[in-house]
């Protein structure tokens, strides 16, 4: 019989720094040549056991291990972090970060470098290397001047650059727009063909990862193994969502139609999906899109008019862009990844100065005005809350604003307690930031921006590499505080994201706005889909299997019911 | 973006095409034949080369503007300081005294005095373009492995390498949290006391540190993950072996320092080139 690649025994894993196991008692096996997926919340362990695979257990993070891991029949934590780096390659979330070269070639041969291969022999196998993943015609170019696909086909590179039996890629989908993501896995599952290693992948953005097929799914929570089963039958249980993580948005809607997902119905790829006579449940679920309800008219809030904007003043960035924002409103403004999404933000608070055009705010042109005067009216929030925090109580940190105005301790208490509450933070009011989960910094800055009562706040992707239960938490809350009233911009490329909580998207591609409308329509519309780099939803193709014609009322349908049941 | 300070851009030219390690050699032979000799023909001279270097080199003067501000407020400075503190410091040196007018009894401008001030101002003026030339013109990679091929450790050329390489992002990062500080009502402009704005410099260097930690522990990763301090040593893939154009470089760089020694020991026989007698 073959031996497993992998095996885990017993095997138990505490960190030095923690009180509790990160992993208990793991069993798991993976045979050669298999590709599989590993799901769970954050903090479930999934990425733990991924430190264990590649040796940065035991040997950079210390911990206390019982039980045994094997690769290839020897004992790991007997072994070295380097000898394990000849059987596992790596390919880490952050492709930005995990650059040591400065150009393609010199990153791709990273690898070879440490293990002292001469010149020669190393231009060779970079060059085969960077052949394979289709890389070879930007062997000189800059790391950092990548798009989001070719750096992941980099990173890629410079793993497989060592003839590594098993690739292990942590979740290479995070910071990745909807197509480039969906190219990444096709990616992956070509080089799994063609090379035959194992493959493992830890991600949770689950349906994204089935657009090809995998052979098991492992799913974890709180650092325990919960199922090891085909795709199919773990979609057809309900471990996923009980556990806080995302199914596909077709399973999804399948449940609500009162559908019972069973295994042979292969609910693990839309394409495959058979619905076994279940077609009239969905028709009869769904109702037809009503005349979409008019929203009572509101006062437009923010005017931006013919704005054009270039960082170098050779290459534009934005052209000519126009749009309302109007008050009370949640709105998405999408794109893929260089769009100029987030240059458009930057310029709406002020960080950049437009080139052309004007932004006029409830009648007064603020154009010209400072970034400091700007933030009092709209605010922004950071993708990464590290980089905005900068005091070390929580108080302070809301408080830092309003003590920036010269307002006495007396008026700044109540106003930072109330924004607290409303971020759902009072109980923490005198804890040090550093207590805190990554969700409740978020929170934390985003309370610090509340403070002030701008008109509007800006985020910028305010759910990056957050799991589903964080998401809907953060989310949530963002929907709670625009029902009360706050005007609220988001800037991302998460799809679900706009789907369900925004009422209005703005589709920015290559400068140009192409698209401002209800924000389920921009995920059926090919033309848009294409040149912003999107994806159509798995709704579309289940309406059409269910023999739906009308796309859009099924996707509504859909959006009420979420919103009905949540 | 505003133009970055260190930053390395690709082209492909003459100075490009050399060596680091070139480059690091001809800089230093020129540099100390400046600093050795106040004989204004051979810093004229070298002045007139490192323009033309960096010419070819296609550095856009927009690209080192800023700091080519700096420098000129501080030679600026020095220009004025050294005739304050030495006005017949000129005199001294080369023995005449040609007045051209007097300010005051001790303030009295001589064509000496002036002579040497200029010979002062344009030696910083020749080096400048050199440095810049350097910077942007190396390779950081490429000079690290230089480096490390001529004896020096190799885990200190990759840090050198590595940090030139993310100097970049991490004034990035800067540029980024200093806005949303700035936003946040955090006052940097000279409006604010200079306790203030070094108070609020703070509340921009501890998120910046906390952001760079991460990338520090990142990158570490990254980097163990793919076999780095393996061996004693390690191979580099941008090495490149000193070519005919290195060996040619070096030799001019030599010579003209040759030059300026013979000159000051044999010629003049002085540090000072004296067009007064």
């Amino acid at each position: 019989m073959e031996q497993p690649v992998i095996s885990f025994k017993n095997f138990t894993f505490q960190y030095f720094s923690q009180a509790e196991p990160t992993l208990y008692d793991i069993n798991l096996d993976i045979m050669p040549g298999e590709k599989i997926l590993i799901v769970g919340p954050s903090g479930c362990g999934k990425s733990t056991l991924g430190h264990c695979l590649n040796g940065l257990i035991p040997f950079a993070y210390k911990g206390k291990i019982t039980g045994s891991l094997t690769i290839k029949g020897k004992e790991t934590k007997n072994e070295s972090i380097f000898a394990l780096s000849k059987n596992i390659g790596t390919v880490l979330q952050d492709s930005d970060g995990q650059f040591v070269g400065l150009n393609v070639g010199e990153d791709i041969a990273f690898a070879l470098e440490n293990d002292c291969i001469p010149l020669e022999e190393m231009r060779q196998r970079v060059n085969q290397v960077a052949d394979m993943v289709d890389m070879k015609e930007f062997m000189g170019r800059s790391c950092q001047e990548l798009s989001g696909g070719q750096k992941q086909r980099v990173s890629l590179g410079g793993v497989m650059v060592d003839d590594v039996d098993i690739l292990l890629f942590d979740e290479p989908l995070a910071n990745l727009d909807p197509a480039t993501g969906k190219k990444a896995i096709e990616l992956i599952d070509d080089i799994y063909r063609k090379t035959h290693k194992t493959c493992i992948i830890i991600e949770h953005r689950i349906e994204d990862v089935l657009h090809r097929d995998v052979d098991r799914i492992i799913v974890m929570d709180d650092g325990r193994i919960l199922m090891d089963e085909p795709a199919n039958e773990v979609l057809a249980s309900n471990i996923l969502i009980d556990h806080g993580i995302r199914e596909p948005l077709y399973v999804t809607a399948c449940k609500y139609a009162g559908i019972t997902i069973t295994p042979d119905m292969h609910a693990e790829n839309i394409e495959k999906l058979n619905l076994l006579g279940n077609e009239e449940k969905l028709r009869s679920w769904y109702t037809k899109a009503a005349a979409s309800p008019k929203e009572e008219a509101h006062d437009p809030l923010l005017e931006v008019k013919d704005l054009s904007f270039s960082y170098d003043g050779v290459v534009p960035v934005l052209k000519n862009v126009s749009f309302t924002v109007y008050e009370h409103e949640m709105l998405a403004i999408v794109g893929k990844n260089g769009a100029g999404k987030s240059t458009m933000s930057k310029i709406i608070v002020g960080f950049e100065k437009p080139d052309s055009g004007e932004l006029i705010l409830k009648d007064h042109n603020i154009t010209d005005m400072s970034i400091k005067e700007r933030g009092e009216v709209i605010g922004y929030v950071l993708q990464n809350p590290n980089q905005m925090i900068c005091c070390t109580k929580i108080y302070d940190e809301v408080a830092l604003v309003l003590r920036n105005q010269g307002l006495s301790e007396e008026e700044i208490r109540p106003r930072v307690e109330k924004a607290l509450s409303i971020c759902g933070l009072a109980p923490f009011i005198d804890w040090p930031v550093s207590a805190l989960s990554y969700g409740q910094k978020k929170r934390v800055t985003i309370a610090s921006i509340l403070v002030l009562e701008p008109k509007i706040i800006i985020l910028d992707e305010p759910t990056a590499g957050q799991d589903y239960h964080h998401y809907s938490e953060i989310m949530g809350f963002l929907r709670q505080l625009n029902q009360q009233g706050q005007t609220i911009i988001m800037i991302t490329h998460d799809m679900h994201l706009m789907l369900e909580y925004t009422k209005r998207a703005i589709v920015l591609a290559g400068g140009h706005k192409i698209a401002d409308t209800l924000a389920s329509e921009v995920l059926i519309n090919d033309e848009w889909i294409k040149e912003a780099n999107l994806n159509k939803t798995s709704l579309y193709t289940l309406a059409h299997k269910a023999g739906i014609e009308d796309a859009l009322g099924f996707i509504q349908t859909f959006i009420a019911w979420e919103e009905k049941t949540r | 973006m505003k133009t970055k300070l260190f930053s390395y851009s690709q082209l492909d030219t003459f100075i490009h095409r050399l060596s680091g390690l070139t480059k690091l050699i001809c800089f230093l032979l020129l540099t100390t034949t400046v600093m050795l000799t106040f004989d204004i023909r051979i810093i004229l001279g070298v002045m007139v080369l490192s323009l033309i270097l960096f010419r070819v080199a296609q550095i856009r003067f927009s690209q080192v503007k800023v700091m080519f501000v700096f420098v000129l407020i501080f030679i600026l400075t020095n220009f004025v300081l050294t005739f304050i503190f030495s006005p017949t410091y000129g005199v001294e040196i080369y023995g005449t005294e040609h007045i051209l007018f007097v300010i005051t009894e001790r303030y009295t401008v001589t064509l000496e005095q002036l002579f040497y001030q200029m010979t002062k101002f344009s030696k910083y003026l020749s080096v400048i373009p050199l440095g810049c030339i350097f910077f942007f013109t190396t390779n950081p990679s490429e000079f690290a492995s230089s480096l490390n091929n001529i004896g020096l450790s190799y885990k200190a050329c990759s840090a050198l390498s590595l940090t030139l390489r993310y100097f970049p992002d991490v004034q990035g990062d800067y540029h980024t949290i200093s806005l949303a500080q700035q936003a946040r009502g955090v006052e940097m402009s000279t409006k604010a006391s200079v306790m203030t704005r070094l108070k609020n410099m703070v509340r921009i260097l501890v998120p910046l540190i906390f952001s760079t930690l991460d990338r520090v522990e990142l990158i570490t990763n990254a980097m163990e993950l793919r076999g780095y301090g393996k061996h004693k040593k390690r191979t580099w893939f941008s090495y490149k072996p000193l070519g005919k154009n290195d060996w040619l470089s070096i030799g001019v760089c030599l010579a003209i320092f040759l030059f300026t020694m013979y000159m000051r020991f044999f010629v003049t026989k002085s540090l000072f080139y004296n067009p007064f007698i």
